[in-house]
């Protein structure tokens, strides 16, 4: 084999192995592309029920209960933006660093009514972590103003719809 | 014993030195670069003879400020701002020790000080080189810790002070205080620095413009041990992150892991082509343009860990000024060594011509398909920060699309692994390649043929390519010591003269194949989440597992709950397990002790989570052949360094006298 067919012979291969990658990629991409998304994006772009998501907000306080599905435990709580509030539900062992009024970040599906079916719950483990994502959603809804400090304490997040806390607006 | 450290110390100098020793070693390394760059350039022997020594000192002066931050976390000198922020008196005795490289500060001291003991080391052991490439190799190590040295005073300094002192630190992560994580570090950044010397040769030969065997076969060693060390640390990360977090898996695509996965595929790659460059003198650009990218993708994991551009659960600290000096450096490194490569890589000759079908042919293999996926990896964990960086668009991509993608192309990959190193150099033939492996197809064939009764297509496929890659790893061994072929005597004696590159390498491509069993087998693997009071039994996995109480325990710095259970199978008791849940008190911060029972076939692996009206909620996880993917590992990485003591790496001579007859007739 003279060194000019081996070398197409290389390039051959090589543009076989990187155009696979690059198809396996991109359909995959389209595929298994995850939007992380607030309750009130949810809520405005009409997510399809079974596509996957990553939701992220603040837990509100006082709304985690716990039940059984089936003998698994199943715990529900929601989750809000300061403008629009979502019912999740998550059977499994919530992260040790899962708490009220703190943020939080889910990946799951929304359920036909609506409510949210979380497959995994993440928690970082920095106590005083708030999610970067969750910040960044925040921000958009105009809860928080990082320049004005801190976010709201944990008590204030009681299932704000309509109206966020009072001290919140002031601050933001 | 933490009091006498405190009072042999005048409190406050020890930090003061470990900073001043700090700055000494950036000047040794400035010093070093400048001796081994412009020496052989102007070729002044006076300062060729002066890199080995300033890599010594520059070892040295690392060493002495390593040395004075744990002893300053001993002494608990709560001063020194990274120590209030990661210690605490009530701190363990070990942890304080290894909590030093434990954060941010004290990881890039570590990178500095692992980037001295590579000069150290092609100072110690690069006695056969050429004095003028050996000088420019220690030259650009010197170059390289500079900029990190630079990194560590001027943006992360371990010794910052804070005034007036703390009288008790903040206390370490609670996840960190585990043993798994106080060595994983230093052998992770051993394998991620180490690469720095494959690079440093690249760049040395770039310079020189020349590359031949002699180069490939220096070169290898250093690939070959890097890649040991980053085997073990990828495995230890994975290994921590299954038995503390307590999640059940091992391996979560998370971008921290694949910051690691990078390297080590175009590592693995890099190992491979120097084979070629050593045997052959081909694909001499290739393998320069892997070992700078290698360490390129090092360069960057620790950046994008450090800077906070990818978001992980796994990382601690970050800080994103930081990250504008690392990319700094990073663009200069890599731009540099990138132009160097484009003036020069043209005056590298092209070396001998081979077949499709050779051992050169199965290696560029391996290299395409080894670089494919880590190409599909560094998009899958760099697309979505930059999304979001460019077109504000927050998406993520997990384990799905990697197993999506990584998987088509590892599979043609296990397939050529185990044909390789069977196939002879130049130009081979289908027959005796058949001849050869026939025997282990059928057995993996056989294999994935029973093991699709009990389980998906998937998982059967992938019991098949282990028994096909442990077994055709020793295919080469068996041949070349015609087992069963001859008398046992004389494979025995054939098997004394076999070089141990060609048994490390049949035990690293094994050390695959068990990984790989390892893996298939999660896919067998059986959890159940139960809220339970204590008498509650279920049946999970085929075994029994009883609740037998709920009871508090007091840690040294943590309190716990303990859940005692009894695992039984078909009514025989087998294990008495206790999982617990701690509650660090200076941390405010919960943290589950799994436990895990193991018999190197399955591990019995029971979670407590949180507890509410005398019930609690309990994982349990049946996880079958889990211990083999860090048992994969661990083989991988002892076949590297059992290659390392092959007798023909350490001879001077760069070509044995036959290859090079062979090469002139050829």
């Amino acid at each position: 084999m003279t060194r000019k067919s081996r070398r197409l012979a290389i390039i051959a291969a090589v543009a076989l192995g990187l155009g696979t990658a690059t198809l396996l990629s991109m359909s995959a991409f389209r595929q298994n592309m995850v939007f992380f998304m607030a309750p009130t994006d949810i809520a405005q772009q009409g997510v399809p029920a079974g596509r996957t998501i990553r939701l992220g907000g603040m837990v509100t306080a006082g709304s985690v209960s716990r039940g059984q599905d089936n003998g698994s435990p199943i715990a529900k709580f929601r989750v809000t933006d300061g403008k629009t509030t979502i019912d999740v539900s998550f059977a499994g062992i919530l992260p040790d660093l899962f708490r009220e009024g703190q943020g939080v970040v889910a990946l799951g599906t929304l359920a036909p009514d609506h409510s949210f079916v979380a497959a995994e719950v993440l928690a970082k483990h920095d106590e005083t972590y708030m999610p970067k994502d969750v910040a960044d959603a925040l921000k958009k809804t105009g809860h928080w103003n990082p320049a004005k400090g801190a976010p709201a304490p944990n008590t204030l997040w009681t299932g704000a719809t309509a109206t966020p806390p009072t001290s919140i607006k002031s601050g933001g | 014993m933490q009091n006498t450290l405190a009072a042999l110390v005048t409190p406050g100098l020890i930090p003061e030195l470990g900073h001043f020793a700090l700055a000494l070693a950036c000047c040794f390394a400035g010093a070093q670069a400048f001796a081994g760059i412009v020496g052989p350039w102007r070729r002044h022997a006076g300062l060729i003879a002066a890199t080995p020594a300033l890599a010594i000192g520059q070892l040295l002066a690392l060493a002495v400020a390593c040395a004075a931050l744990v002893l300053a976390s001993l002494a608990d000198d709560f001063s020194v701002k990274n120590i209030f922020e990661n210690s605490a008196i009530a701190k363990p005795f070990i942890y304080k020790i290894a909590g030093a490289w434990g954060n941010h500060e004290g990881s890039i001291l570590l990178w500095g000080l692992i980037l001295g003991l590579c000069g150290g080391a092609v100072t110690a052991f690069g006695g056969n080189l050429p004095t003028l490439l050996r000088a420019r190799v220690i030259g650009v190590l010197g170059g390289t810790s500079v900029g990190f040295l630079l990194f560590a005073l001027l943006t992360s300094n371990p010794f910052t002070r804070l005034w007036p002192p703390a009288l008790d630190g903040r206390g370490m992560n609670p996840l960190l205080q585990d043993p798994g994580l106080a060595i994983h570090p230093p052998i992770l950044y051993a394998g991620y620095v180490g690469f720095a010397v494959p690079f440093a040769f690249a760049i040395a030969a770039l310079i020189e413009g020349r590359v031949d065997a002699a180069w490939g076969r220096w070169v290898r060693p250093w690939a070959v041990a890097s890649w040991a060390f980053l085997t073990c640390g990828i495995a230890l990360g994975s290994w921590w992150a299954y038995y503390e977090l307590g999640w059940g898996g091992y391996w979560f695509w998370d971008p921290v892991e694949n910051a690691s996965l990078m390297p080590w595929l175009t590592g693995t790659a890099l190992v491979h082509s120097a084979i070629v460059v050593e045997k052959r003198e081909s694909l001499k650009i290739w393998t320069i343009l892997l070992a700078i990218g290698t360490f390129a993708l090092s360069l960057s994991g620790t950046f994008m860990v450090r800077s906070g551009i990818l978001n992980s659960v796994h990382s601690f600290a970050a800080d994103p000024t930081r990250g504008v000096f690392i990319l700094g450096l990073l663009g200069l490194l890599i731009g540099g060594s990138f132009l160097l490569f484009a003036l020069r890589a043209g005056n590298l000759s092209p070396g001998g011509i081979f077949a499709p079908l050779s051992r050169e042919g199965a290696l560029i293999l391996n290299n395409i398909l080894l670089c494919s996926i880590a190409s599909i990896v560094i998009v899958g964990t760099l697309y979505p920060p930059f999304a979001d960086l460019l077109i504000g668009q927050k998406i993520s991509v997990g384990a799905p699309f990697f197993n999506a993608t990584v998987l088509p192309l590892a599979i043609p990959m296990f397939v050529a692994m185990a044909l390789g190193p069977l196939l002879p150099w130049k130009r081979g033939r289908l027959a005796p390649l058949l001849q050869h492996a026939w025997w282990a197809a059928l057995i993996a064939t056989l294999t994935a043929g029973i093991a699709s009764f009990g389980m998906g297509i998937l998982p059967a496929c992938g019991f098949g390519a282990a028994a096909w890659l442990i077994l055709g790893s020793f295919a080469e061994v068996a041949e070349r010591t015609l087992l069963f072929r001859t008398k046992a005597a004389t494979s025995v004696r054939r098997a004394r003269g076999l070089p141990v590159a060609v048994l490390g390498a049949a035990i690293a491509h094994a050390g695959m194949g068990v990984t790989v069993a390892g893996i298939s087998g999660s896919a067998l693997s059986t959890q159940k989440i139960v809220s339970a009071k204590p008498g509650d039994h279920f049946f999970s996995g085929g075994y029994e597992w009883t609740l037998l109480k709920l009871d508090s325990k007091e840690g040294p710095n943590y309190q716990a709950r303990v859940a005692t259970i009894l695992i039984s199978k078909d009514g025989v008791p087998l294990q008495l397990v206790r999982p617990e849940r701690r509650n660090f008190t200076a941390q405010h911060q919960t943290v589950s002790d799994v436990a895990i029972s193991t018999n190197f076939l399955r591990d019995l692996y029971v979670v407590l989570g949180e507890e509410r009206d005398g019930e609690a909620v309990l994982r349990f996880h049946v996880n079958v052949l889990a211990p083999w993917i860090w048992l994969g590992a661990l083989i991988m990485a002892s076949g590297g360094t059992l290659s390392l003591l092959d007798r023909r790496l350490r001879v001077g001579a760069p070509v044995p006298a036959r290859a090079r007859k062979k090469l002139v007739t050829a």
